[in-house]
């Protein structure tokens, strides 16, 4: 891709919006359309647009194999976690109402925690099946 | 006739659907298959959707001053079902990629042949 | 109005959904499918869904396509030409086809408040979410608080199929060959 400079060049300008917007679709999926799911796949496509133009090495090099697949049990984790948080607390599995002084505050909480777990979860699987696609040699 | 028009859209998304399906089960080649099984996936998503349509309701997302909104019930069940098909398809392709390298072709009736002729 | 977009837009995915059974020529039949995933997220739109319509064109719109070409550069580009009549498989999905329209007939009219898919459990989340979580989007008080147990469960089915992509396909950096100095990057 030596020679596509507009490529290289666009797609450098483009990566912090899409970075940016899917940080807004997570943390906004309360307030509008969103959640973790829609910003995990955005998050994905980011850098599957960079190891597109620049190569899986420079991918690579940014996101070791190890943050991924650290990223996709993490957030399976976390999101196990906050339920047993809960039954520690003294409500029932994934009842978030305990997590703060009052019930709604609970709510946000848990609701935050749940989504960011699911969206680091789902943006590491599709970077890591990308990934995994474009290094793949038949021998 | 009101009811044809209120059928229209339902006998449609089915039509779509069988294509999907005739898709799947009528060619041999392994990606087309799995292109028609989203085919069929989407075609189910957009008839699930539209049994929580309400005529003159809104997007379920609460605001000042407005009465009716469509049921957000179906929504979260599809938003579930989207995100397990894209599992299902890349697993699927996965495999495709894994066939490919052990028998040399992905169409169906030569992967069966070379079972046979073992 | 809604209506009359949405057939508009149905006979649309009709056209793509002809053309990709007849096409075989495997990279238009992929092009084809992203066309169809977001003229399938349109119709959300017109169906109020948006968090739906989001979810379906980034997900079926992009991240389905890009896996497909990958697959594509990885194994063949053209089908081989169907061998024999597929008379069995046409009638299979006619028979289908008319049995589930039959079924359509009983079903509520498009758009109908009275319906009882509509009037059960519904009612209970829109009243009871502002007053339980509140936030303003009911979809996602359903799916991170009411309903929270089915997304746990759909998380752990990405979290099984990218543990299985890696078990299929192997660790991705053990296969890159190590780039030398004249070699041109490729993906």
């Amino acid at each position: 891709m030596k020679e596509y400079l507009v490529l290289r060049v666009i797609t450098k300008l483009l990566l912090p919006f899409i970075l940016l917007f899917g940080l807004y679709v997570q943390f906004h999926g309360d307030f509008g359309p969103g959640g973790g799911f829609q910003a995990g796949v955005i998050f994905a496509a980011a850098f599957i647009l960079y190891s597109m133009v620049f190569g899986v090495h420079a991918a690579q090099a940014i996101l070791p194999e190890g943050i991924l697949r650290a990223g996709i049990a993490g957030g399976v984790l976390l999101y196990a976690s906050v339920g047993v948080l809960d039954l520690m607390l003294g409500a029932n599995y994934l009842d978030y109402s305990p997590m703060a002084a009052h019930a709604k505050e609970g709510q946000h909480l848990g609701i935050f925690l749940v989504e960011l777990g699911v969206g680091i979860t789902v943006a590491s699987v599709m970077m890591t099946v990308f990934f995994t696609f474009a290094a793949w040699r038949e021998d | 006739m009101e009811d044809f028009f209120g059928l229209y859209n339902y006998w449609i998304v089915i039509f779509l659907a069988m294509a999907g399906l005739y898709i799947v089960i009528a060619r041999g080649n392994l990606i087309k298959k799995l292109v028609g099984l989203n085919v069929f996936q989407a075609s189910v998503f957009i008839l699930y959707i539209s049994f929580g349509k309400v005529t003159g309701g809104t997007a379920p997302i609460l605001v000042k001053g407005v009465e009716m909104y469509s049921n957000p019930l179906p929504h979260v069940l599809i938003l579930t079902a989207i995100v397990v098909g894209v599992a299902t398809t890349a697993l699927g392709l996965a495999l495709v990629v894994r066939i490919r390298k052990e028998y040399g072709t992905i169409e169906e009736e030569d992967i069966h042949s070379q079972d046979e002729s073992m | 109005m809604v209506e009359v977009i949405d057939i508009i837009i149905l006979s649309l995915m009709a056209a793509t959904v002809i053309a990709m059974v007849v096409i075989r020529n495997l990279m238009a039949v992929v092009a084809l499918g992203g066309i169809y995933s977001l003229l399938a997220a349109s119709i959300f739109v017109t169906l109020d869904a948006v968090d739906v319509a989001f979810t379906e064109a980034a997900v079926g719109a992009g991240i389905s396509t890009v896996l497909f070409i990958a697959t594509l550069a990885l194994t063949t580009r053209i089908e081989k030409k169907p061998a024999h009549k597929p008379i069995l498989p046409l009638f299979v999905v006619i028979v289908t086809g008319a049995v589930l329209i039959y079924g359509s007939l009983d079903m509520a009219r498009f758009g109908d408040p009275n319906a009882a898919a509509i009037t059960h459990v519904a009612p209970y989340y829109l009243e009871n979410t502002k007053k339980d979580t509140g936030i303003p989007n009911v979809v996602t008080a359903v799916l991170a608080s009411y309903r929270g147990y089915d997304t746990l469960g759909e998380v752990t089915v990405i979290f099984t199929a990218g543990i299985g992509v890696i078990l299929l396909l192997g660790s991705w950096r053990r296969g890159l060959t190590p780039p030398s100095p004249h070699r041109e990057d490729d993906a």
